[in-house]
């Protein structure tokens, strides 16, 4: 490493996270995915040795959390060997999954491997509705039996379920749910407009009534569930286009998360796929070169590539003016203020796009399910344009 | 603080020494939290074995220049904080998973 390379980024910390996306595969197809809409053209996937090579690095680097997601990770059949690697390594190691693919035997085998941490993903407390929200039949009951399965082999039973527009009304009977498999703690999540997410968001949107509702039925239930003693922890996660601050997004663009792709591209954040710039891979590179060094790792460290109004703001060390992503989905501009922010002259927009989800009152289309035959037509349809 | 009393990590918290960070560090469920010099050496001592007691002698032997008194203060002090922070289970207490 060059002296006058670190001389110009004088102030870059050590990355805490590691997020492993192991594959972009998946059994599901849940229309709110986060994935890239062109996961498809990333098929070619780092084999075992790559991945244990990527976890050295990171952990070298001083990462001490780590998450396999993807995709489904559980696809992976040498997931047992790369979380056996990253326990060894010293990480502390979450396994993000919808809990297809799991079966006890795998439950023990991740458990013996080391593993630390298991969340698993429901759509939805009607096994209908979760089927169609998942594009899968099966699904539904099988990851209410692994649930059981993880708290049989003595994790916590931590579920996380998206929220939006499909299932928001349902969130008393999401949450009576949980509590009857024996939740410890439930992440209601309100969907994110990343990804397929955002090709959908109209479908996906609830109303400012809606998510009223919900936020006041997650609250009866907290008192419910503490007047019986229950210990279960709801987490209520406000979507952050009804906000009127944007969220400070990764803890800052490069300052302690790195995510490495399926193909071992490695991004700042895990849509940050979808911004017009390219992405070094671990193919060709070092992670220490590639978070100390390269031009996408710098791009939006430190103030300067912010805009006036940002840079002049006193907010601008609280919130990093807000998503990249989200700024260049919405504006166009990826150097632009997140629109989330009340002083952005697009916040305007926003706010009539929330209104709009209003009158939108049944679904004048379905949403777009998340599968390569769909990606193959979304990025056909994108490129011709 | 009852000094008879035996902590223990619980399940899915563990601490670690960072050689990157120079410090130990509190890890759990996709976070962890950095500690001062002094709450990682107290920590490290909470093995399940010891009782409060033995920790405050043993953590005497190791810094034979710190001040007892002071000494007592700080591993009560700590040991309260990380109980409440839900990081440590009395070992008496049945377990319970979280
Ligand atoms: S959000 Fe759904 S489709 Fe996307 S990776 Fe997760 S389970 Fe698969
Ligand atoms: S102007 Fe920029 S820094 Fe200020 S609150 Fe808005 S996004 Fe944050």
């Amino acid at each position: 490493m060059s002296a006058d390379h670190a001389s110009v980024v004088p102030s870059v910390t050590p990355p805490l996270w590691l997020l492993a996306e192991l594959t972009y595969r998946c059994p599901l197809q849940c229309s709110y995915c986060s994935n890239p809409i062109d996961f498809h053209r990333y098929h070619q996937e780092l084999d075992t040795q790559a991945w244990c090579d990527v976890l050295r690095q990171g952990r070298g680097l001083g990462a001490a959390q780590l998450g396999f997601s993807g995709g489904e990770p559980l696809i992976r059949k040498d997931l047992e060997v790369l979380v056996e690697e990253a326990r060894s390594l010293g990480f502390y190691t979450n396994l993000i999954t919808s809990g297809v693919g799991l079966d006890v035997k795998r439950v023990n085998a991740l458990s013996a491997a080391g593993l630390d941490h298991i969340q698993i993903s429901l759509q939805a407390a009607d096994p209908d509705l979760a089927s169609a929200l998942a594009g899968s039949k099966k699904a539904h009951a099988n990851k209410l039996a692994m649930a059981r399965a993880v708290k049989d082999a003595g994790y916590p039973m931590v579920l996380n379920v998206v929220i939006h527009r499909q299932n928001i009304d349902q969130i008393g009977d999401i949450i009576a749910l949980c509590d009857q498999l024996g939740a410890d703690e439930v992440e209601l999540a309100n969907c994110q407009y990343y990804g397929w997410a955002f090709l959908n968001r109209r479908q996906l949107m609830p109303t400012r009534d809606q998510l009223k509702r919900a936020e006041d039925e997650t609250r009866r239930w907290r008192e419910r569930l503490q007047a019986r003693g229950r210990d279960m922890t709801l987490h209520f996660v406000v979507p952050d286009y009804y906000e009127k601050q944007p969220k400070p997004c990764m803890g800052g663009w490069g300052s302690i998360f790195m995510t490495v792709a399926p193909d071992g591209a490695v991004l700042p954040c895990h849509s940050a796929r979808e911004l017009p710039m390219s992405f070094p891979t671990v193919n060709d590179l070092t992670l220490h070169d590639i978070w100390y060094q390269s031009d996408a790792f710098n791009r939006f460290r430190g103030t300067a590539w912010m805009p006036q109004r940002c840079q002049q703001c006193d907010q601008h060390s609280v919130d990093f003016a807000g998503c990249r992503c989200q700024a260049y989905l919405l504006t166009g501009d990826m150097t632009d203020t997140d629109p989330v922010c009340e002083f952005s002259p697009h916040h305007a927009a926003l706010e009539s796009m929330v209104e709009d989800a209003q009158v939108i009152r049944v679904l004048e289309s379905g949403a777009i399910p998340r599968n390569v035959h769909m990606a193959r037509q979304q990025t056909s349809t994108k490129d011709s344009e | 603080m009852n000094h008879t009393n035996i902590y223990q990590l619980r399940r899915g918290r563990r601490l670690q020494w960072e050689p990157v960070q120079g410090c130990h560090v509190i890890l759990y469920p996709e976070g962890m939290v950095k500690l001062s010099a002094s709450a990682g050496a107290i920590l490290e001592q909470v093995d399940g074995q010891q009782n409060v007691s033995d920790i405050i002698h043993t953590l005497c032997q190791h810094y034979p220049q710190a001040e007892p008194s002071e000494l007592v203060r700080d591993v009560e002090v700590f040991l309260a904080e990380a109980y409440d922070n839900g990081w440590l289970h009395l070992r008496e207490e049945k377990h319970h998973v979280r």
